[in-house]
């Protein structure tokens, strides 16, 4: 028996060796535009994505910033409510890029991941595939906020918007990651309850998205420094508001021993969490199950 | 001697001390369309997962398209197409960008993305509804646009785990249609589990499974031919009596269960005109045919499939499914 004995019409069809570095970041290309064709094609949750937003900046916005009066900002001339401003855009990232993150446990639950998993490709390109997809979808949900700027009084210039782009861009992805990373870990859609409530909320309200993380309690303290949504959103807030006339607004913002992080500092803490929770994502995704 | 496109020795996976394949041997031929029949738990799936590399063997070796599935996975999935007993389609997603997808990942080439794609819709008869999304799609069409994207990448074997799952009879007859025309004009090889008895008669050959061991492998004629003659059925209002009565008389131990009474019998046509004449007790009616699957699979394990669980579990199915879909 010769190897090359014909099996029928298929032995002509033999595949060519496959590069599997291309075809993995090919894999990476087509997962990511999966992803934005099917958050394109959801239009409803773009719109239901703003309502949260909306109604923090004008109902609690409102409210707080009214009965504070001008007890808020000690002396930097910032309203509530334009301090709160770059804090929803960072609680609209930080939501976006979890749920993101979480169309993985769909796709685990509606049978897709196995399409995907079974791939001839690398399974480190799925991990970075859905982390690039939920960091897209995430900056996007984020900086369709700043058309609201107008309406909470802060002015904001091409530059600042240029810099907040990647600035927006780091956080999405950090915590895009982040969500990769749980995502990975979690067989059911039970799971996301919890994780909504005993990561998700946590995350946020620690971030310092809804007050200045200054002057709290040291047990607070620790917790806020810990966050890594925290080091996302205090630099997003010093550029949305460092053309607003607004004194002084590192005051208000992130310290560790009494010093103001440098912004670049911060991105990069940003950088290296999401840099380390992919990695933790693409080792769960190369285990078998 | 053909070259076998699947081989399995000694193939085994245990969880702890469940022993859900106990040694399988099998070889598939190029081009035949080789059946896996057995009943829920039996070990088909296991089995199908790890000529799939999707599990890996607790001991033995198979090789699929000649290569080892445990040495090279990737090569081995590269060369096969699945199509899995669940959905696994993006319904989100049109027909057409499910196949891209699947094109992509597969590494189809660029210039043949296109051509080929149309080439499967239009041969599993989805070419109108291309730009469809998926969940406007009945349950046969889904399963024809898997079967499609599992060619797409132009595999040598085609894994099917229970492709007719759920589906209504007319449905399932269409997709072994387009089974049979894949394997007649692409060449591919078809390898599938079903527990469905009359639908395993469609393919080339069969291996019955059960509790993880196979207890007959041959075409389904050969497989028949192990059931002596034909098999008559009658149903008594007494059938203690009628089957001792026949025993007796006739020389035939019947397998009693519950009113109905089964037995093989050399010449059925001979048989049946004596056993009424010679019958004393109460016979409600009689069924004189040839031996089905279910004969064969009786007469080796002593138990029928188990079609009432089985049925059971695709209601439970059919009924997860449909509230997931609203969810969704």
């Amino acid at each position: 028996m010769t190897v090359e004995t014909a099996i029928g019409p298929v032995a002509a069809a033999q595949p060519a060796p496959v590069d599997t570095r291309a075809a993995s970041l090919r894999a990476i290309y087509i997962i990511w535009y999966r992803d934005i064709l099917r958050y394109w094609r959801d239009r409803w949750r773009l719109v239901a994505s703003l309502a949260q937003p909306l109604l923090f900046l004008v109902v609690f916005g409102s409210g707080l910033s009214s009965s504070l009066g001008g007890a808020f900002g000690r002396g930097t001339g910032i309203s509530y409510i334009q301090f709160m401003y770059p804090g929803i855009i960072g609680m609209s990232i930080l939501f976006s890029a979890i749920f993101g993150a979480m169309s993985i446990v769909w796709d685990r639950e509606f049978g897709f991941l196995k399409e995907v998993l079974v791939a001839p490709i690398d399974r480190w390109a799925v991990a970075i595939g859905k982390a690039l997809g939920g960091t897209t979808q995430a900056m996007i949900q984020g900086l369709i906020l700043l058309v609201l700027a107008p309406f909470v009084g802060v002015n904001l210039n091409l530059l600042t918007v240029l810099e907040l782009i990647p600035l927006a861009a780091i956080l999405a992805f950090g915590l895009a990651s982040f969500g990769v990373a749980i995502a990975s870990m979690m067989k059911s859609l039970q799971g996301f309850q919890v994780v909504m409530n005993f990561l998700m909320m946590p995350m946020f309200f620690l971030s310092g998205a809804l007050f200045p993380l200054t002057n709290l309690p040291g047990w607070m303290t620790l917790l806020t420094r810990l966050d890594p949504a925290s080091y996302g959103i205090d630099p997003i807030r010093r550029v949305v508001l460092s053309n607003s006339g607004v004194r002084n607004v590192d005051s208000l913002g992130l310290t560790i021993n009494g010093h103001v992080l440098p912004v670049s500092l911060e991105a990069g803490i940003m950088l290296a969490f999401g840099a380390v929770l992919l990695g933790i994502a693409v080792v769960m995704f190369q285990r078998r199950d | 001697m053909e070259q076998a496109v699947i081989e399995a020795k000694g193939l085994v996976k245990k969880y702890g001390d469940l022993e859900a394949v106990a040694g399988i041997d099998l070889e598939v031929y190029g081009g035949e369309i080789f059946g896996f029949l057995g009943p829920n738990g039996a070990g088909k799936s296991t089995t199908i997962s790890m000529l799939c590399t999707l599990l890996t063997p607790t001991a033995g070796i198979a090789r699929v398209a000649g290569i080892d599935v445990v040495r090279d996975p990737a090569a081995v999935r590269q060369r096969i197409g699945l199509v899995f007993q669940d959905p696994s389609l993006d319904d989100q997603l049109t027909a057409r960008e499910n196949l891209e997808f699947h094109a992509f990942v597969y590494s189809v080439p660029a210039p043949d993305r296109r051509r080929r794609i149309d080439e499967m819709l239009n041969l599993l008869q989805l070419a109108d509804r291309a730009s469809s999304a998926v969940k406007t799609f009945s349950g046969g069409m889904k399963r024809r646009l898997e079967i499609a994207r599992g060619m797409l990448h132009q595999p040598q074997v085609l894994f099917l785990d229970e492709p007719t799952i759920g589906l209504d009879p007319q449905t399932r007859k269409s997709i072994w249609t387009h089974l049979n025309e894949l394997r007649d004009t692409k060449g591919v090889t078809i390898f599938m589990t079903t527990h469905y008895m009359d639908e395993a008669e469609y393919c080339d050959r069969i291996a019955i499974i059960d509790r993880g061991k196979i207890v007959a492998l041959g075409t389904p004629d050969e497989l028949k031919a192990m059931v002596g003659g034909d098999v008559v059925t009658i149903t008594s209002t007494a059938p203690g009596a009628a089957a001792k009565e026949i025993e007796d008389m006739l020389g035939v131990k019947p397998a009693r269960d519950n009113g109905t009474l089964r037995m093989e019998v050399p010449d059925g046509k001979a048989f049946v005109p004596r056993l009424v004449r010679e019958l004393s007790a109460p016979v409600d009616t009689v069924t004189l045919r040839r031996p089905s699957l279910d004969d064969v699979f009786l007469k080796l394990t002593g138990r029928a499939i188990r079609d009432e669980e089985v049925s059971a579990r695709d209601r439970n199915r059919a009924m997860a499914s449909r509230w997931m879909g609203r969810r969704r």
